[in-house]
This record gives C-alpha cells, sequence and structure tokens, in this order.
C-alpha cells in the first residue's frame, strides 16, 4: 500500500509547499507502514526530495510544455494511483494543488478533504482536523471512503527532513481531450506570492493613500515578505485585488502577518487567523485587531515603519 | 444560452460561529444568511451575459426550505429562475453529485459555481461537478469572455495569472475579479416585486450519498492577550521577533 504525495515544482525547481507534502506524507506513510510515492512534473533538483524520504519518484516528463495542465497532471496521477494500491493521496493548499485536488478525487473515486491541518487521528475510516469557516472554527471530517485526497494547509505541519533512498521512475505525460488550454503566463516578476511567504506584510487604509505603499514595499522587501492588503484598499485601487486578504480574499497562513493601519475587522482576521505570529502597527489602541495579536505597537504607521526597516536593514548588514 | 448559477447560503461574514448539540451542529440561531460571496460575483457575470445576448440565467441551489430567500434574492437580482434541490448538504460530493444529476437532464452551456464556499470551505464542488459531467473546470476564475462558443478565460495563480482559452461547455469557479465589487447588483423595488412572479421550482435529490462525514466542530483556543512594545522601542520588537517568537 502507498502514500502518493503530489509534489509541485516551479521551473524545475521544487516548491516549498512539495517539501511540506512530503514531510506531512512521510509521517502518514511511517505511523502507517506503507511507502511514500511521489509524482512531479519536470522536476530538475530530484535529489533534494531524498531529505524528505520519498522511496519513490515519478518525475513526468511534459516535452517542453511548462504550463500547469490540469487535466493531463490527475489523469497521470490517478493512473499511478490505480497502478500502486494507495490508500492516501496529499496536495498542497496553494491554487494549483487546490485546482488539482477535487478533479483528481472524482476522477478516482475518493473522498476529498481540504484545509486539513494536522495528521489524521485515526486510519480505517481515516479522520482528520480541518479548518472551516473561513478559520473561524475547525472540524474533524471522517472519510467514508477507502481513497481519501488530502490537500494540506500552508505551513501547517512545516517542513521534516528524513534522509532515505529515492528510486526514480518514469511514466509517459498523459494526454487530454479537454477544450481548455493555457496560452500564456502574467507572472508578477520576482515579486514573494502571498501563498508561498513565509512572511506577510499588509497595509490597511490606515496608509491614507496608493502613493504611501512604497513604506508597506520597503518593509516587505528587507524581510523577503510579500506585500498583502485589506479589502477596501484592493476595493478602492490602491493595490491590485490580487493583495486582497481575508475571508473573501486570498487566505494567509504565514509564519509572520504585519498589519500596519488595519482595524482587524471579522472578516479580515478571518483569512489571516492561521498565521502563526500576528504583529499589529496601528494608532488606535482599541483597533479590534490588538485582540487578535500576538505582538502589538500602538503608533502612527508613518513614524513606526521607517524605523523599522531601517532596524531591520541595520540587523542584516 | 443556458447559464446554470449554484448558489450555496452561508452565514453572513459577521457571523459569530457557535456549535450546539455537544458541538457537533453548526448553531443558526441569530445567523444572517446571505448569497455566498463567490456565488454572487458569479451571478453579476451571468447576468451581464443575460443582458448582453438573451442567455437565459437560471439559479440553482442544494438545501431545504430555510434557503428559499437567498433563492429570491438572486431572482430579484435578475436571475431568471430558479431551482432547490431539496436535501440538505453534507458533503460537496453529495451537492456535485445532485447538480450534476439536474445537468445531466437539462443542457446547461455555461455552469458557474464560486471558487469556494464560506462555510465548509470545501473548494471542491465546481471541479467535482466537471468531473462527473465530462467538461473542463477553470478555478479561480478571474476573467471570463465570451466569443460565439469560444471563451478567453484568466486564472488567478499564486503570484500572477494565466490566460486560457476552452470552448463551451464549461464549469467555472467564480471569485472577485470576474467582477468588480460595485458592479453587484443591488435589488430594486421592481426586481423585487417580479421576483415573487418569477417559477421556483423543487426538486427531489437523485443522490444523497455522502463520501465524508462531519464529527464535531471545535473552536480556535483563546489566545494570550498582546505584548505591547513602545512605539520607540523597535528593538525590543525585532528581539522579541527573533529570539521568542523565533520568525526573523
Ligand atoms: C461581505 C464582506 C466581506 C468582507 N471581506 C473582507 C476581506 O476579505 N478582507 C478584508 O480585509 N476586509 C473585508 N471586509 C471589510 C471589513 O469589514 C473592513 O471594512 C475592512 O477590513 C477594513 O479595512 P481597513 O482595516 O484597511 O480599514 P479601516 O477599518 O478604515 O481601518 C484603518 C485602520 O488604520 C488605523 N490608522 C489610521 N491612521 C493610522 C496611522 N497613521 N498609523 C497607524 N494606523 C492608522 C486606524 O486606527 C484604523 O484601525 C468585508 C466586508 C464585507 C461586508
Ligand atoms: N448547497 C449548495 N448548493 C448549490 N451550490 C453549492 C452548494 N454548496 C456549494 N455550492 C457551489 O459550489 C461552490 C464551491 O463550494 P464548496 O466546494 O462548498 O467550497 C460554491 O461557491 C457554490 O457555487
Amino acid at each position: 500500500m502507498a502514500v502518493i504525495v503530489y509534489i509541485e515544482s516551479q521551473d524545475g525547481v521544487i516548491k516549498k509547499a512539495g517539501l511540506e507534502v512530503a514531510s506531512y506524507g512521510r509521517s502518514i506513510a511511517d505511523d502507517q507502514g506503507l511507502k511514500l510515492i511521489g509524482v512531479g512534473f519536470n522536476i530538475k533538483d530530484i535529489q533534494v526530495l531524498e531529505l524528505y524520504g520519498l522511496d519513490q519518484l515519478y518525475n513526468i516528463d511534459t516535452q517542453g510544455d511548462s504550463y500547469f495542465d490540469v487535466e493531463r497532471y490527475s489523469s497521470n496521477i490517478s493512473s499511478i494511483v490505480d497502478k500502486e494500491n494507495t490508500s492516501i493521496v496529499i496536495v498542497s493548499a496553494s491554487a494549483d494543488g487546490r485546482y488539482l485536488g477535487p478533479i483528481l478525487s472524482a476522477k478516482i473515486d475518493a473522498a476529498y478533504i481540504s484545509n486539513v491541518v494536522e495528521l489524521p487521528s485515526k486510519y480505517e475510516p481515516l479522520s482528520v482536523k480541518r479548518s472551516c469557516f473561513t478559520n473561524k472554527a475547525f472540524n474533524e471530517t471522517q472519510s467514508e471512503k477507502k481513497l481519501t485526497v488530502i490537500s494540506l494547509s500552508s505551513n501547517s505541519f512545516g517542513l521534516k527532513e528524513k534522509l532515505g533512498t529515492m528510486e526514480v521512475l518514469n511514466e509517459t505525460y498523459a494526454v487530454s481531450s479537454s477544450s481548455l488550454k493555457v496560452s500564456s503566463l502574467d507572472k508578477a516578476s520576482d515579486k514573494v506570492s502571498i501563498a508561498d511567504a513565509d512572511i506577510v506584510v499588509s497595509g490597511g487604509r490606515g496608509l491614507k493613500g496608493p502613493e504611501n505603499w512604497h513604506l508597506i514595499e520597503d518593509l516587505a522587501e528587507v524581510l523577503g515578505a510579500a506585500t498583502a492588503c485589506s479589502k477596501p484598499v484592493s476595493d478602492m485601487g490602491w493595490r491590485s485585488h490580487s493583495e486582497h486578504v481575508g475571508q473573501t480574499g486570498k487566505p494567509v497562513a504565514s509564519n509572520l502577518y504585519i498589519a500596519i493601519g488595519v482595524s482587524g475587522a471579522i472578516q479580515h482576521l478571518a483569512g489571516i487567523n492561521s498565521s502563526k505570529v500576528k504583529v499589529v502597527i496601528n494608532s488606535d489602541p482599541e483597533a479590534p485587531f490588538f485582540k487578535a495579536a500576538d505582538y502589538g505597537i500602538v503608533g502612527d504607521a508613518f513614524e513606526v515603519i521607517p524605523k523599522l526597516t531601517e532596524k531591520l536593514k541595520a540587523r542584516k548588514l | 444560452m443556458n447559464i446554470l448559477v449554484c448558489i450555496s447560503n452561508v452565514p453572513d461574514t459577521t457571523s459569530k460561529i457557535n456549535f450546539k448539540d455537544n458541538n457537533t451542529i453548526f448553531d443558526t440561531q441569530g445567523v444572517q444568511f446571505i448569497i455566498n460571496p463567490n456565488d454572487e460575483f458569479g451571478l453579476t457575470r451571468a447576468i451581464w451575459l443575460q443582458q448582453k445576448l438573451g442567455a437565459k440565467v437560471t439559479v440553482v441551489t442544494v438545501g431545504d426550505s430555510s434557503c428559499e430567500p437567498i433563492l429570491r434574492k438572486c431572482l430579484a437580482i435578475g436571475a431568471d429562475q430558479a431551482i432547490r434541490i431539496d436535501v440538505k448538504p453534507q458533503d460537496g460530493f453529495q451537492v456535485a453529485s445532485c447538480l450534476a444529476s439536474l445537468c445531466e437532464k437539462t443542457k446547461y452551456d455555461l455552469i458557474i459555481t464560486g471558487r469556494e464556499s464560506i462555510d465548509y470551505n470545501g473548494g471542491m464542488v465546481g471541479g467535482i461537478l466537471a468531473t462527473i459531467l465530462k467538461i473542463p473546470y477553470l478555478a479561480n476564475c478571474i476573467q471570463l469572455e465570451l466569443d460565439g462558443s469560444n471563451l478567453n478565460l484568466q486564472r488567478e495563480i499564486d503570484g500572477g495569472k494565466e490566460n486560457l482559452t476552452a470552448s463551451l461547455p464549461i464549469v467555472i469557479g467564480a471569485q472577485k475579479g470576474l467582477v468588480e465589487e460595485k458592479d453587484l447588483i443591488i435589488p430594486n423595488m421592481r426586481g423585487i416585486m417580479q421576483a415573487r412572479q418569477k417559477p421556483l421550482e423543487i426538486l427531489s435529490p437523485a443522490n444523497t450519498t455522502c463520501f465524508t462525514l462531519v464529527q464535531n466542530f471545535e473552536k480556535p483556543a483563546e489566545k494570550g492577550p498582546v505584548k505591547l512594545v513602545d512605539a520607540e522601542d523597535i528593538d525590543g520588537l525585532i528581539d522579541l521577533l527573533e529570539n521568542e517568537a523565533k520568525v526573523l
């Protein structure tokens, strides 16, 4: 029996989300005495995966097609699932992972459980804790099927190394008759994305206007962080809506979330609550964010941010 | 052109979430229900296609009679007809298979779901529905332009956007970006009056099999009070983040 993990990569380089599902999969495989099999596409740095305890890796060559193709990827994974007598398949919570998971589960007649935040509490039947109501609660969900696809929440398990030896296998890239085809990609250059970031720096209406966002960007840059914003900030067009985080925006599950000039409305907090450590900088000591944060400074963003950025810069030198 | 918009009935975004019966059931007492925000973006896009191309817009929800007010609201916004599949939704697979049997009976060219519902956050119904119907699904859809039966689409990905093409039929997962907040339609008196005359059909579910079972709920642990640092003591904050929280 086997556990299968989808190892995500970009331009041939394995993403952190890929290593996190490998770590999580290794733990389950050890608990259950199962084999851990990875499935990836065009991975160049395969040796990294030996550090995360994969027993086998199917590294599928897509013949120069570099776009994520949900139809072909899910077909490939589903035929490996059939071949390997699988009980659990794990994908990440990235945009691609969450796209792939439900489609794959329908193809292989599996239960699908998303937003999973812990190792299963029991097996046969499998039962696991997931977050729901946009992080306002958790539930324990039991699979009613022999096969289960899990989508693991970002940063909920972390990276755990376990040295092993790995066999690399090949498989032909699946064909697709779907009319849906990717034609091009607009990548926001070299910026860290909210989903991949360990640290997120977020600005709210307290920043007063788009012309002041260099403060947020400079701070994010010294921290190697992604930038985010509250909903009104993107609604007013100060920032692109891809930065909008919260219940109706992107979810954030970073290690550190720094909120500046954000009041901490319930809809904002819901989407960022699963971040490990939250810092708030706000001029109003009554702002609701102080109730949700771990650390806080009551102060004027325009004075505090430049100082913080300078100090962090000096510390790096 | 026939458009189906799948509507999930969810607690208002400001709701406090509580559970009852030994934490096994979501306590709806005092909770206001709304159209799932992602579905409302999708519905608005559908109404634009209705206005431009004369498309017929049907809204559907899988749920008991308590979901009817939001279906009426969808009709007041401009949908032509509503369908309620009469079963309490318990799992994304169950919902998707109920929707699939509807789509097997009536041919819809475009099926709109939301990226995810803000209650159970499965993010699964659209992808499963499309796979059962053997048609493509586009998640996180932020643009949909129709040229005959050809589509130009955009998907939001981590750190960017992807441009795609497809042909009908298709299922999409709508989200903000497909239309903007300011585009949302607030029903007027005329819409509300007309909605009363529009058909709301109730169907029995074809299949009620669930693939998962929610056993119980739990609220996050109360967190301790915030540690305040003086605005003059930036070094103190950096020290705490580095040595206590260990996040730098
Ligand atoms: C259906 C629905 C869904 C929603 N979904 C989301 C969502 O997903 N995400 C989201 O963010 N919001 C969401 N909202 C909106 C939410 O209710 C709040 O309105 C929003 O989060 C407030 O944004 P803000 O904190 O930037 O602005 P404000 O509430 O205006 O807060 C600005 C803060 O900045 C502080 N400030 C002002 N000047 C300074 C200064 N010089 N230095 C430091 N601090 C300063 C103020 O004290 C204040 O606390 C939603 C609302 C609805 C109705
Ligand atoms: N009970 C339901 N009835 C109709 N559509 C639903 C229902 N639940 C979910 N959906 C649709 O599926 C989308 C994704 O929901 P979910 O998979 O629950 O996150 C929602 O945005 C709706 O469009």
